[in-house]
C-alpha cells in the first residue's frame, strides 16, 4: 500500500522521465552542508524582491469581496445595481452575473459555484467589486444589498451528529463512513498489559495566518491571463484556473517567485484567483485582489480541531501491547479532510502489535480546512505523546527510556510493514537527552515557591518527507563559468533556492553569487509540485543535481578534446577542469574554446522514483523546559532542543532556522492558538491577531537548540536529504504539555494551555486532594 | 515637487499613538480607515474621499501626491510611491509589517493617515540602504539568517533600527520587548534576537 494521500492534488500528477544519472549521495562535500546565508537574502532584505502583493501595474484596479456574514444562509437576492454608479467603481459581479457564472469546488467531490447562493460558512463569497482604489471598492461592497435567508447552524463538531443538529449538507453531517484501521487484536493486547490507561484529548482549530495576505494580481493580454499569486505552487494554481475558466494551460501564466509564507494554506487556487480574473476581463484593466487579514481567518483554511480518545496498554518492562484510538474531527463545511492523518503517529511511531483506530469526520458550518504544517501529526502527537508520558509514570520508567524501548525498525502502518531506509529516532532521543541534560534536570527540584519548573520530551515522525517525482530542472552554464538555475518550485521561506544553488555549486564549482535563479513561474520555469509536505528539498535537489551532472558531462566532453584527456578522467576544482591523473593538466572553465563556441551548456535534470519496498521518513525528538506560575496559570517556555533526523543537512543555517520556526509555531498550538466561534451566531470572534494570539518575541525562548542527526540517508535519493519543515513542529506542543505536567502535576489534555484553563485545573486538583 | 509646506506644524514627535490617531482625524475618517469591517452599508463619510495634495518627506526626498484624506501612509507608500519595501500584514496595527520610522521613531504606517505624516521625516526600509549596499541592520539579518519568507522582515529591520537608535546596546530582554510589536509567523524570533545584537555591534564598528 502507498501511504495515504497527503495533500489534495488537482488532477493527475505527471511523472517525470527517469534521470540519466543516479549517483550515490556525496561522501564528501565542499559546499553542501555549510552554514551559508541565503542566495536571495539581498532581495528580501533590501526590498527589491517583488512579492505578489507588491505588484503595482499601470492602470490597475483594486477589488474587494462581499462575504456572507452568517454561518449558514441562502442568498435570496443580491442587488449591486446602485453600487455600479458609485465613485470609482468599474465592475460589480454577483451570482447573477453571467461572467461570474463559474463552477467551483473545495474538493472535487462537491461542486458549487463561484458565488453560490448556498453559504455554508461565514465568509463565503457573495459578490465582488473592482474600483479605482481599494477604499472605493470597499465603499461599494458595503453598499451592496443582500437578502439572506438565515438558517440554524452547527459550529461544534461534537454536536454535529446529535439528533436535530442542522444539516450542513443534504445527506447529513457525516463525511462518508468512519475511517478504520486495525492490526493485531487490541482486546488481547489490553489483556496482556500490566497497566492500561485511557484519556480524552483535544486540540483546538488553528489558523495558518502567513504574513503575506492571500491574493493575486490578474492581467489579461487578449486571450492570455497572467496571475501574480502569493502561492506555494504556481503549477497547481495554473491547472485549476485554466480548467475552471476553460482555457489552455499555456494561456494561463502564474508567477509567484517570491511569496510571504503559506504553511499549507496556499497550496491551491482560491476563489480570489477567479474573481480577479473575471473582474480584470470585464474591465479590461489589471486587477489587484488581496484579502483583508480578517478574511484570512474565515475562508482560506485552518488546522481542523481534533477530539481524540486514546486507550493504551503497557507491560511493566515498557513493552507496548495495544493502542485504541477514536478520533472525531471536522474540516468545516466541505469534505476537506477533517481527520486526515490524526491517527498516523499512533499507528506508526512506536512498536506495538495491536492497534485499532477509527476516525469520524463531520461537517460543521465553518470555513473549509486546508493542510497545515504536518496535517494531523501535531494533533496525534498531542494525544500519543502525553499518553506515553502517563504510561511511563504508571510503570515507573523514565519517559525517554519508554520511548527508546519501543523504537520501530519497520513502518508497521504501511502494508507489508516495510523497513524504513533510516530510523534516526533512537539517536534523536539519546543524543537529544544528553545535549539537553535530561537526566540531571529531570531529577532537579521543581522549586519551593509558587513558580515551578518542569521538563518535557516528545517525539515524532512525519509520514512523508521522502519527496519523489515529478520534478524537472534546467541548469545552464554560461561561457564564463557562471550559471543559471531554472526550476518551478516556490521558495516559501525554507531556503529552497539557497539549497538548490548549493547543489549546483557542489557539482560545477560555480560560486553561489554567480548563480542566477529563475523559479516559480509557469511561463518560464519547469514543472514542480507545490512546496509543501516537507518534500521540496528531497524532490527538487536530486533533479537539480541531475541537471548539474548533465552539464558537467558536456563540459568534460569539451574539455577532453582540449586537454587530450578522456572525459572520465576529469574533475572540477574551483573554476577549472583538472585531470585526475595529472593535476598540472588543467584549464579554466572560462578558457575552454568549445564552451565559448557553444555559448551555453544546457542540462536537463529529472527526479527518479523512490526506492521500492522501503519507507523514507524523517524523525524528531524535542525537549523543553518550562516555568509555571501556580498563582496565575501562566506558562513560560525557557528553552527548547530539537534533535532531528532529516538525513543530510543541506545548509546548517537554514536548517536551524526551520527548527526554531517549527518550535515557535508549536508553542502557539500549545499555549495560545485557538479558533473561537460565537455560540449565538457561529461567527469567528477572534478573527484578528489581537484576539487570535500567535507567538510574539515575548512568548518564545531565545534559547533554542537545533541538534541535527546529520546522517545522509543513502537510499532516500541522490542527495541523502529527507524533509525537515514539518517534523520540526510535530512534537512541540506535546513536549510543552509534558513539561507542564512535570512542573505542577496537572495534565492539560485540551489545547491551548491557557492560564484560565491551567489555573482551573490546578485549583480543581487542590480541592480533590 | 512640493516641499515641506507643513514643516514645524504640530505633529507628534513621539510617533503616533492610537489615541493620537483618533483625536487627530476624527471619527468620520476613522470609519473609512477601518474599511470593510463596518457592517453598515453606505457611502464614505463626506469629505473623506475628496482628494487633497499631500507632501511627504520619505527617505530624504519630498513627494507630492493627490491623496484622499482617509488614505493611510502605508497605502500611499506602497501603492502610490512604489515603495513596497514596507509590507502590509493586517492594516490594523497588529503585526508591524508596515513599520516605518517617523522622525526616527518606529510607527505602524497602517495606523497613520498620509496627511498626518506631513511635516515629518519618514524612513522606510529602502532608506536604510547605503546606496546599493545593505545597511548594518540588514547585514546583520543576512548573517544571522533572521528571516524565512522575508515578509515581516522589512518591518523587523526598521523596528530594530529604531530600537538601536534609541538604545544602541540593548540587553536580550530589551531586544525582546523592543521587537515585540512585530510578528513573525515563520517564527524566526530566536534568530532576530541574535541579528539585533549583531546589528548593534556592526553599527558600533561603523560608527553610526
Ligand atoms: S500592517 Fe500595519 S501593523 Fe499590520
Ligand atoms: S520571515 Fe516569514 S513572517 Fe517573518
Amino acid at each position: 500500500m502507498k501511504t495515504p494521500k497527503l495533500y489534495f492534488v488537482d488532477g493527475a500528477v505527471p511523472e517525470s522521465p527517469a534521470p540519466t544519472d543516479t549517483p550515490a549521495p556525496w561522501t564528501e562535500t565542499r559546499v553542501v552542508g555549510k552554514s551559508l546565508p541565503r542566495v536571495d537574502a539581498y532581495d528580501r532584505l533590501s526590498g527589491t524582491a517583488v512579492y505578489p502583493s507588491d505588484v503595482v501595474l499601470p492602470d490597475m484596479l483594486y477589488a474587494a469581496v462581499l462575504r456572507c456574514p452568517h454561518a449558514n444562509a441562502r442568498v435570496r437576492k443580491v442587488d449591486g445595481s446602485l453600487v455600479e454608479r458609485m465613485p470609482g467603481v468599474r465592475a460589480v459581479i454577483t451570482g447573477d452575473s453571467k461572467a461570474a457564472d463559474l463552477r467551483w469546488y473545495y474538493t472535487r467531490t462537491v461542486f458549487t459555484k463561484l458565488f453560490d447562493p448556498t453559504c455554508r460558512f461565514e465568509g463565503e463569497a457573495v459578490a465582488a467589486v473592482a474600483a479605482e482604489t481599494p477604499q472605493q471598492a470597499w465603499d461599494a461592497v458595503r453598499a451592496i444589498t443582500v437578502e439572506y435567508e438565515v438558517f440554524p447552524f452547527v459550529a461544534d463538531e461534537r454536536k454535529a451528529l446529535e439528533p436535530g443538529a442542522p444539516a450542513v449538507h443534504d445527506g447529513g453531517n457525516r463525511v462518508g463512513e468512519p475511517e478504520k484501521y486495525q492490526r493485531g487484536d487490541v482486546v488481547k493486547g489490553f489483556a496482556e498489559a500490566d497497566k492500561v490507561l485511557e484519556a480524552s484529548y483535544r486540540t483546538a482549530a488553528e489558523f495558518h495566518t502567513p504574513m503575506e495576505l492571500h491574493g493575486c494580481v490578474a492581467r489579461w493580454d487578449g486571450k492570455r491571463l497572467t496571475l501574480w499569486d502569493s502561492t506555494q505552487g504556481v503549477y497547481g494554481v495554473q491547472q485549476r484556473v485554466a480548467s475552471l475558466l476553460e482555457m489552455p494551460l499555456a494561456n494561463v501564466r502564474v508567477i509567484g517567485s517570491y511569496m510571504g509564507g503559506g504553511f499549507g494554506s496556499k497550496l491551491q487556487a482560491d476563489k480570489y484567483n477567479l474573481i480577479a480574473a473575471v473582474l480584470a476581463k470585464l474591465t479590461a484593466r489589471p486587477v489587484k485582489l488581496f484579502l483583508t487579514r480578517e478574511e484570512t481567518f474565515l475562508c482560506v483554511g485552518n488546522r481542523p480541531p481534533a477530539g481524540m480518545r486514546l486507550k493504551a496498554g503497557v507491560k511493566n518492562d515498557g513493552t507496548l501491547t495495544a493502542f485504541d484510538l477514536t478520533v472525531l474531527g471536522t474540516g468545516g463545511a466541505y469534505p476537506t479532510g477533517g481527520t486526515g492523518l490524526v491517527d498516523w503517529l499512533v499507528r506508526d511511531l512506536y512498536t506495538c502489535p495491536n492497534v485499532r483506530t477509527e476516525a469520524t469526520d463531520v461537517y460543521i458550518n465553518g470555513g473549509p480546512s486546508r493542510p497545515m504544517r504536518a496535517p494531523g501529526h501535531p494533533q496525534g502527537a498531542w494525544a500519543l505523546e502525553q499518553m506515553m508520558d502517563a504510561l511511563a509514570e504508571a510503570i515507573g520508567m523514565d519517559p525517554v527510556q519508554l520511548r527508546l524501548k519501543n523504537v520501530p525498525t519497520v513502518s508497521q502502518a504501511n502494508e507489508g510493514q516495510p523497513p524504513y531506509t533510516t530510523t534516526g529516532l533512537r539517536q534523536c532521543l539519546t543524543e537529544g537527552a544528553k545535549a539537553f541534560g535530561w537526566d540531571a534536570v529531570r531529577r532537579r527540584s521543581k522549586g519551593d515557591g509558587p513558580v515551578k519548573r518542569g521538563v518535557g520530551v516528545a517525539a515524532g515522525l512525519w509520514i512523508a518527507g521522502d519527496g519523489g517525482p515529478p520534478a524537472t530542472v534546467i541548469v545552464k552554464l554560461f561561457p564564463d563559468g557562471s550559471a543559471n538555475l531554472n526550476m518551478g518550485a516556490s521558495d516559501i521561506g525554507t531556503g529552497t533556492k539557497t539549497v538548490m544553488a548549493m547543489v549546483v555549486a557542489e557539482e560545477l564549482g560555480v560560486p553561489l553569487e554567480q548563480i542566477q535563479i529563475e523559479n516559480a513561474d509557469t511561463g518560464t520555469t519547469e514543472y514542480a509540485t507545490a512546496s509543501g509536505g516537507s518534500k521540496t528539498v528531497p524532490t527538487e535537489a536530486p533533479a537539480v543535481r541531475s541537471a548539474a551532472l548533465a552539464v558537467k558531462r558536456q563540459l568534460f566532453e569539451l574539455a577532453a578534446e582540449e586537454l587530450k584527456v578522456p572525459a572520465n578522467q576529469l574533475y572540477i576544482e574551483g573554476d577549472a577542469v583538472v585531470s585526475t591523473k595529472d593535476p598540472k593538466v588543467t584549464k579554466k572553465i572560462a578558457a575552454l574554446q568549445g564552451l565559448r563556441r557553444r555559448g551555453l551548456l544546457i542540462g536537463v535534470g529529472t527526479r527518479g522514483p523512490n526506492i521500492e519496498g522501503k519507507v523514507i521518513n524523517p524523525f524528531v525528538a524535542q525537549f523543553c523546559e518550562v516555568e509555571v506560575d501556580t498563582r496565575t496559570g501562566e506558562v513560560e517556555v525557557l528553552r527548547f532542543l530539537s534533535a532531528n533526523d532529516s538525513g543530510r543537512v543541506m545548509n546548517r543555517l537554514t536548517y536551524e532556522n526551520q527548527v526554531i520556526g517549527g518550535i515557535t509555531m508549536g508553542i502557539g498550538l500549545a499555549l495560545t492558538e485557538q479558533r473561537v466561534f460565537d455560540r449565538q451566531t457561529g461567527k469567528v470572534v477572534n478573527r484578528n491577531w489581537h484576539d487570535y494570539k500567535i507567538p510574539t518575541a515575548m512568548d518564545v525562548p531565545a534559547d533554542m537548540t537545533s541538534l541535527p542527526i546529520d546522517v545522509p540517508d543513502p537510499e532516500a535519493n541522490t542527495t541523502g536529504a529527507k524533509g525537515l519543515g514539518e517534523p520540526v513542529t510535530i512534537p512541540t506542543a506535546a513536549a510543552v504539555a509534558n513539561a507542564v505536567y512535570d512542573a505542577v502535576g496537572v495534565r492539560v489534555t485540551e489545547s491551548p494551555i491557557s492560564p484560565m484553563r491551567l489555573i482551573g485545573l490546578i485549583a480543581a486538583r487542590g480541592k480533590r486532594g | 515637487m512640493g516641499h515641506d509646506q507643513n514643516d514645524g506644524k504640530g505633529g507628534c514627535p513621539q510617533g503616533v499613538s492610537r489615541r493620537g490617531f483618533f483625536t487627530a482625524v476624527g471619527a468620520g475618517a476613522l470609519g473609512a480607515a477601518t474599511l470593510g469591517r463596518s457592517q453598515t452599508p453606505g457611502a464614505p463619510p463626506a469629505g473623506a474621499a475628496e482628494p487633497t495634495k499631500v507632501t511627504l518627506r520619505v527617505n530624504g526626498r519630498a513627494h507630492t501626491v493627490l491623496a484622499e484624506p482617509r488614505w493611510t501612509l502605508l497605502f500611499v507608500l506602497r501603492e502610490r510611491l512604489g515603495l513596497t519595501g514596507t509590507k502590509v500584514g493586517c492594516e490594523r496595527g497588529e503585526c508591524g509589517a508596515c513599520t516605518v520610522l517617523l522622525d526616527g521613531t518606529p510607527v505602524y504606517a497602517c495606523m497613520m493617515l498620509a496627511l498626518e505624516a506631513e511635516g515629518h521625516e519618514v524612513t522606510t526600509l529602502e532608506g536604510l540602504m547605503n546606496g546599493e549596499e545593505l545597511g548594518p541592520v540588514q547585514q546583520a539579518f543576512l548573517q544571522e539568517d533572521a528571516f524565512q519568507c522575508g515578509y515581516c522582515t522589512p518591518g523587523q529591520i526598521v523596528a530594530a533600527e529604531g530600537l538601536l537608535r534609541a538604545n544602541p546596546q540593548p540587553t536580550l530582554e530589551e531586544i525582546r520587548a523592543g521587537m515585540s510589536g512585530n510578528l513573525c509567523r515563520c517564527g524566526t524570533y530566536a534568530h532576530i534576537f541574535k541579528a539585533v545584537k549583531k546589528a548593534s555591534e556592526l553599527k558600533k564598528v561603523a560608527g553610526r
